[in-house]
């Protein structure tokens, strides 16, 4: 119940966001914060019975024809990841409220941030399967609507549509994949799933679902070769990177992963793909990290490499890798957040985000070097911190392994000094050293409360549960971690093990790091000079993309060329080949119809019918065209009237009068009446008409005297008069029994009303 | 081309043709006719109009303008439908008045489809007037 308030309490504040903004003005983050913080209150309400074993289950009815309900399931998973999106995202509105400060369209990033919260705790709580896909891809889209936010840059509104693109490829693959794996295991939901009754791995569809939902998350989790996209979503302003883009949403693949680990893990292509793609993202990242020189490209690369790591570390997928994936992922998003958060202040209070101009900016920013440098340390894994934990766990999770384990732990030792380096250059360098002011755009200053409160207290956060594992974390991470592996595992957590390969490791990357970092300006001044690599997977993405236009475009052009004679023959064609196609596997042509039991007002009709069509067809004048064409209307009105349809036939001649009329005003505005048409295309006009002509004719005819199934004529007459209390069963169908239909067809009349109106509006703009 | 005799007899047939076409909106339920059917009847009298005495005097003669004619439709196809949901039952289920019996019509029956219906015919007349008022203005 708790989850379903808030989301919906964000949903609606998230709508009326810009008028609050403009009521409350410069307190508005700190008001918006409060939602989430009251989420947060209630996920930490449920932390003992979590911890107890239970799970928090709440239900109400959506579509519950189509399986589809409101559902919510909360276990030591969901928790996690409610507390962090929910803890993360008040300090994250605070924090937006100064960096935004007085930015023309703040009310309306409140908006999409708030929107993005709640489809975040939607994704983490979703019990129904489609209710998590419709969270899921609310996350890419108001993540679109964030990257994009300096939509004045064009720069950042093709990066947005691309992590739009590609997140929202991967969701297209998840659509496939959840709803193949909510057939096979004949539930929607994911607590059925993880009950143990359904075994994904033995079903004949497991490849395909496991492809489709590994397309989704590693799409949503940036995972090498889909990672391209998350460096370019640094476009976002620095709260959308903090949050988005480093503590949650990238996140949402790595949960998927965990959440459906005891349905589709535990086997070798699991276990190969995970730890395949994420061991190369992992290593990609911390790679290309070296090379930036820009402030926040830096924490994107870690954030990569991070993330390349938690998904290597759920393929693994034993007891131990379980836990420090979820130390390793709680630890990341405290001091991924913060350093976020910093880097957006060095950046909004200096102007600049270039690490080769920063330096000793300590001196006049000291609390947001503060807040930098605990989570730096922390990220590096210095001891006490909590990132040391979870570098130190990665280490045991690799050394208990019986295969891979050199592969393993050789990469993440070289990530781990990598990323020990970054963080050093992300959260140190800029604050130590000499400050030369005159190398900043502006005179750099302290930055307001609001944008140092959130990253003191999540890198205070980092210190204290790594001093206090057993008190803080524990009780959060075991659940979590039970949850995940399917079995209750314990975590039983403390900062000393002793000596052991996993300690010496440790201290292998401490000193490996504070080299690398020693030797930052020759790798930035030289290093990334030298490497130019051949092509980027950027380009690759632009390849594709600018291919799928070019092929869109010329599809149009061919079908939709503008000529209303092509547009003809391609619907009439169509139906030709369709229709022939479908009358041919019901024997062709009908066979017991008698023309000459027709009667002699139908022969008359059907003399006239012909004869005027013969007159449109010969005459050399428009308006004995348009005269003839209106005998042709009448005439079918008469076989309406002769086959006892009153009402078909009074609609057939009045719409048949107002056309004429029509035809009356518009006529005098059509150029002369000339044939421009040669011998050839006449012949062949005429050729397909009859054609088309004669096997519309035998569908009517095929139409009479086939049964394929019950007719609902006899039940509308039947139930006319008892059920609708009217006796013209034709109007009581447009009005009561189809009267959906006739709405959606009334609308369309007036739109198109609008459209004609709007149309003739522009000729007439035109002419003068 | 002026025509006095159109002139007159589109003056004369108007109101006619209207409360035609509003019988036939009401008896569509049981015999032919309907919302579909007497909106175009209705239209016809207005474009009698158009072509006689012209586009200004149609106009007039209609007072309001047809969007607002397909508006009103619209919303009340919609409403007669909101009904059905309160009673707890499916959007668009039908809800009738007890009968009566009135002089003239015999036994009445009125309910959301009638409703329903006058949505159609409105919407039908407007986008037909709509149409004819727009060509023949830019005709002018």
């Amino acid at each position: 119940m708790g989850v379903f308030i808030t989301i919906l309490g964000l949903l609606v504040f998230a709508f009326f966001a810009p008028w609050i903004h403009r009521i409350a003005k410069s307190y508005t983050g700190w008001l918006f914060a409060l939602i989430p913080a009251s989420g947060f209150a209630y996920f930490i309400s449920l932390l003992p019975a979590i911890n107890a074993g239970g799970v928090v289950q709440y239900s109400i009815e959506w579509f519950p024809a189509l399986d589809t309900s409101l559902s919510f399931y909360i276990d030591g998973l969901s928790l996690l990841m409610g507390l962090l999106i929910t803890g993360i995202g008040s300090f994250i509105l605070i924090f937006a409220q100064g960096y935004l400060h007085k930015h023309m369209l703040q009310g309306r990033f409140f908006s999409y941030l708030l929107v993005f919260m709640a489809a975040m705790l939607g994704v983490v709580t979703s019990d129904n399967l489609i209710l998590l896909f419709v969270f899921w891809e609310l996350t890419s889209i108001s993540s679109y609507m964030l990257i994009g936010y300096y939509h004045g840059n064009e720069d950042a509104r093709r990066k947005a549509l691309q992590a739009l693109l590609v997140t929202g490829l991967g969701g297209v693959a998840l659509l496939a994949g959840v709803i193949m794996l909510g057939l096979a295991s004949e539930s929607w939901t994911v607590s059925a799933l993880l009950n143990g009754s359904f075994s994904a791995a033995e079903h004949a569809w497991y490849p395909y679902i496991l492809v489709l939902v590994l397309l989704g998350a590693f799409t949503k989790s940036a995972q090498f070769p889909f990672h391209f996209w998350l460096p370019n979503a640094m476009a976002g302003p620095a709260p959308v990177s903090a949050y988005l883009h480093s503590a949650t949403m990238v996140k949402a693949g790595v949960f998927l992963l965990a959440r459906l680990n005891p349905a589709l893990g535990d086997t070798m292509s699991w276990t190969m793909a995970l730890c395949g793609f994420g061991m190369v993202t992992m290593l990609w990242g911390a790679i290309n990290g070296l090379l930036q020189t820009d402030l926040k490209s830096i924490l994107a690369y870690t954030t990569l490499s991070v993330l390349g790591m938690l998904t290597m570390l759920l393929g693994i997928g034993t007891d131990y890798a379980m836990k420090s994936a979820l130390i390793f992922l709680l630890g990341h998003a405290l001091y991924k957040a913060t350093l976020f958060m910093t880097a957006g202040s060095v950046d909004h209070e200096s102007g600049t985000r270039d690490v080769k101009i920063l330096g000793g900016l300590r001196a006049v920013m000291p609390i947001t070097a503060f807040a930098a440098g605990l989570a730096a340390l922390s990220k590096s894994g210095f001891p006490p911190f909590f990132g040391f934990l979870g570098k130190e766990y990665v280490y045991k999770a690799g050394s208990y392994l019986d295969q891979f384990a050199p592969i393993i732990l050789i990469a993440a030792v070289l990530t781990n000094i990598i990323l020990m380096s970054l963080a050093l250059k992300a959260g140190v360098h800029p604050y130590w050293g000499k400050l030369n002011k005159e190398n900043y755009p502006k005179s750099p200053h302290e930055a307001p409360l609001s944008m140092y409160l959130g990253p003191v207290v999540l890198a205070v956060t980092g210190l204290l549960i790594g001093m206090f594992p057993g008190q803080l974390v524990t009780p959060l991470l075991s659940p979590a971690a039970s949850a995940v592996a399917g079995h209750p595992v314990d975590i039983g957590i403390s900062l000393w093990h002793g000596f052991n390969l996993p300690l010496l490791l440790s201290i292998l990357t401490l000193a490996g790091g504070l080299t690398l970092f020693a030797l930052r300006r020759r790798i930035w001044y030289e290093w990334s000079q030298r490497i130019k690599p051949p092509f980027t997977f950027d380009d690759l993405y632009m390849a594709c993309f600018n291919g799928f236009v070019a092929v869109a475009k010329w599809q149009t052009r061919l079908l939709q060329s503008g000529y209303l004679r092509r547009y003809l023959l391609i619907t009439f064609t169509a139906s030709l080949v369709l229709i022939s196609y479908k009358l041919s596997l019901f024997g062709g042509i009908p066979d017991n119809f008698d023309l000459w039991s027709a009667n002699f007002i139908e022969w008359a009709t059907a003399i006239i019918i012909i004869s005027s069509l013969i007159v449109i067809v010969k005459t050399q004048s428009r308006m004995t065209a348009l005269l003839a064409m209106g005998v042709t209307g009448f005439g079918v009105a008469i076989v309406f009237i002769l086959y006892g349809a009153p009402d078909v036939a009074i609609t057939q001649i009045l719409v048949e009068t107002l056309t004429l009329v029509l035809f009356m005003l518009v006529i005098y505005r059509l150029p002369a009446f000339r044939k421009l048409s040669g011998v050839k295309t006449r012949i062949f006009d005429g050729i397909f008409s009859v054609s088309v002509g004669l096997i519309i004719t035998l569908l009517v005819l095929k139409a009479q005297n086939l049964d394929i199934a019950p007719t609902i004529s006899g039940q509308f007459g039947e139930w006319s008069y008892l059920e609708a209390k009217g006796r013209n069963v034709v109007n009581v169908i447009l009005v009561d029994f189809r009267a959906l239909d006739t709405l959606g067809e009334i609308v369309v009349v007036g739109i198109a009303a609008l459209g004609i109106f709007a149309l003739v509006l522009k000729g007439k703009g035109e002419n003068s | 081309m002026k025509s006095t005799i159109l002139d007159v007899t589109a003056r004369l047939l108007l109101p006619w043709l209207f409360f035609t076409s509003l019988f036939i909106l009401y008896r569509g339920h049981n015999l032919p006719g309907g919302g579909f059917i007497g909106g175009l009847v209705g239209a016809s009298g207005f474009i009698l109009l158009v072509m006689g005495p012209g586009l200004e005097a149609a106009k007039r003669a209609l007072r309001v303008d047809p969007f607002s004619l397909i508006g009103v439709g619209l919303l009340l196809a919609v409403l007669s439908g909101i009904g059905g949901v309160f009673m707890g039952n499916a959007f668009m289920a039908g809800l009738w008045l007890p009968t009566f019996s009135l002089p003239l019509l015999g036994t009445v029956h009125l309910g959301t489809p009638l409703i329903f219906d006058i949505g159609v015919y409105l919407v039908v007349m407007g986008f037909t007037l709509a149409m004819i008022f727009s060509l023949s203005e830019a005709d002018s």
